[in-house]
């Protein structure tokens, strides 16, 4: 698929000697929901502020749906929306005022009906008369995503879009960058959530300390580091493992009434029909069993850990 | 040439000044009065004529210009700097928008307002005190160009400040006493040497004075010297914002 952005290289240090990007090289499909996944100060949020043009990079070139995002920054600018982090509003603005003054400052003539549809569709409607500081913190984020997307952008950048939001709007946010996606924008999320990433992304990026350690499409990744388990939980416990098990990756729990077997689901053979015919000639009874994929945020933990070491 | 953009911002500031009415133009409107009141009508009916002038006319041009020049500051100063407190200048660096832009919707805001003030200014004066404007066109020249420029000055402080002792500083400990002491009330020729050589390098000598004379046909120094220093202020804070937006200063890392 066409690349809508396309990261080459790109680096940034301050002057302090800090570098908060290593040489980062991505490519963005157009029409996907990509996640940018790392831990705190990894340099998620630089990485956008550098294509949003928040933060001059200090090496490298970004293209924005074929524009350079210094050279043509006027045509590379009007295709992103952001929507940051911070709760950053203009207190006494009213919702409507500061979403008409971001399609304006992002050069569009007034289109009261667009922004009818935008505020309507986050729910915003009854409140735009509202001041910003009358809103409540849920509230704000959606006029956030109402002001990225008052300029009809085809790429959308969400910081962190979920932090500090309750379970509830976390949900609706979901549900929105969905319905985003089916309108053709491209979206971009940051989030230390795994959950997130595992819940929305079409393909995830890894970045820890400035470095971007991987780029999978998420079922590759889960099915590529997966470890999937197979929790067996027996008729009658066993005192101590028989030798013949000996063989299998399986781990006894410690009252004897369960064994964890733990196989990669990517190989050919998982050894589970094998293991099942020793039970069995074993006399050992299953009671019930369940299969466990090991989640994004285990394959994250031995990532980053696995860098560490 | 982000049109849209520019009008956004130059209506997004002139909506602040509507919701701040009281303190954006009522305040300096009501302490050029009280100067008026005091200076204008009850020492200067005391007070001899200055080159043909009444002392209440004569301080007029001085006193709008002191509105002129630290209304326009403060309020481009807050206008770039508070987005820049508060966090929301990220979206106007993320913006189409041209540094040339950004800084003619900020600073024209700026210097309308001061425009505003300024005719109020002039308005109430006339309540106090009779004057005349010889030059008209000169006159409004000199206050748009002027409006523009310490707009522009202003623009430069709120980029330069990262607190708000920063944003006060310069207006009060630099622009006002200038202003004082730049021949505001009294005319440059009645002081003693070496004074009267060393004010010459007070830059609002060259505003005021050049004002007066749109006014009364009656200046310190040359009206063109006058002129020549106003557009060079002007020149130097363009190449300011100019390196500003070059370098990122204090605003794009």
């Amino acid at each position: 698929m066409q690349s809508i952005i396309s990261i080459q290289g790109v680096g940034k240090s301050y002057s302090s000697g800090f570098t908060a990007l290593k040489s980062i090289d991505l490519e963005i499909k157009r029409g996907e929901i990509f996640a940018l996944l790392g831990p705190n100060g990894a340099g998620k949020t630089t990485l956008i502020s550098i294509i949003c043009g928040i933060v001059n990079a200090t090496s490298g070139k970004v293209i924005a749906d074929g524009f350079d995002i210094a050279r043509d920054y006027r045509q590379a600018r009007s295709q992103i929306g952001l929507v940051p982090q911070e709760l950053t509003t203009d207190s006494f603005e009213t919702v409507w005022h500061t979403v008409a003054f971001s399609r304006g400052l992002f050069g569009k003539p007034a289109n009261p009906e667009y922004l009818e549809k935008i505020l309507r569709q986050l729910s915003l409607w009854e409140k735009r008369n509202a001041k910003m500081l009358e809103l409540s913190g849920g509230m704000k984020r959606r006029v956030m995503i109402a002001k990225a997307l008052s300029h009809e952008p085809s790429i959308l950048f969400l910081d962190e879009p979920t932090a500090g939001v309750d379970v509830e709007l976390r949900r609706d946010m979901w549900e929105i960058v969905r319905e985003l996606r089916e309108n053709g924008v491209t979206i971009i999320l940051t989030t230390h959530y795994i959950e997130e990433a595992e819940e929305m992304a079409d393909r995830i990026g890894v970045i820890n300390r400035g470095e971007l350690m991987l780029v999978e499409q998420k079922t590759e990744l889960m099915q590529k580091l997966g470890q999937k388990q197979l929790n067996l939980y027996l008729q009658s416990p066993l005192e101590s493992l028989p030798a013949e098990l000996a063989q299998y990756n399986l781990t006894p729990s410690e009252d004897g009434t369960q064994l964890t077997y733990t196989f990669d689901a990517h190989q050919d053979t998982t050894g589970i029909a094998q293991l099942m015919r020793s039970l069995s000639q074993l006399g050992i009874d299953l009671k019930d069993l369940q299969s466990k994929q090991s989640s994004l945020e285990e394959i994250f933990v031995s990532l980053v850990h696995g860098k560490d070491a | 040439m982000n049109l849209n953009g520019v009008l956004a911002i130059y209506k997004f500031e002139m909506s602040r000044t509507r919701r701040t009415l009281m303190q954006s133009i009522l305040s300096p409107v009501l302490s050029t009065s009280l100067y008026f009141i005091v200076f204008g009508t009850a020492i200067g009916s005391r007070m001899g004529n200055i080159d043909g002038v009444s002392y209440g006319a004569f301080i007029i041009p001085g006193l709008l210009m002191l509105s002129l020049l630290s209304e326009s500051i403060s309020n481009a100063s807050f206008g770039i700097f508070f987005p820049k407190f508060s966090g929301t200048i990220y979206e106007v660096l993320s913006a189409p928008v041209s540094p040339f832009e950004i800084v003619a919707g900020y600073v024209g805001a700026a210097a309308t307002k001061s425009l505003i003030i300024g005719a109020l200014i002039l308005a109430t004066a006339r309540v106090f005190v009779d004057y005349q404007i010889d030059h008209p066109v000169w006159m409004l020249g000199f206050l748009i160009l002027t409006a523009l420029t310490f707009s522009m000055f202003g623009f430069i402080i709120g980029i330069w400040a990262d607190d708000f002792q920063k944003l006060q500083v310069i207006p009060l400990m630099v622009i006002t006493p200038l202003t004082f002491l730049g021949g505001a009330f009294y005319s440059i020729n009645m002081l003693p040497e070496p004074w009267q050589t060393l004010t010459l390098f007070n830059p609002v000598v060259y505003l005021i004075s050049g004002f007066r004379w749109a006014f009364y046909g009656i200046s310190d120094v040359n009206v063109a010297v006058s002129l020549g220093m106003t557009f060079l202020f002007l020149l130097l804070c363009l190449t300011a914002v100019w390196w500003i937006f070059r370098t990122g200063y204090r605003i794009r890392h």
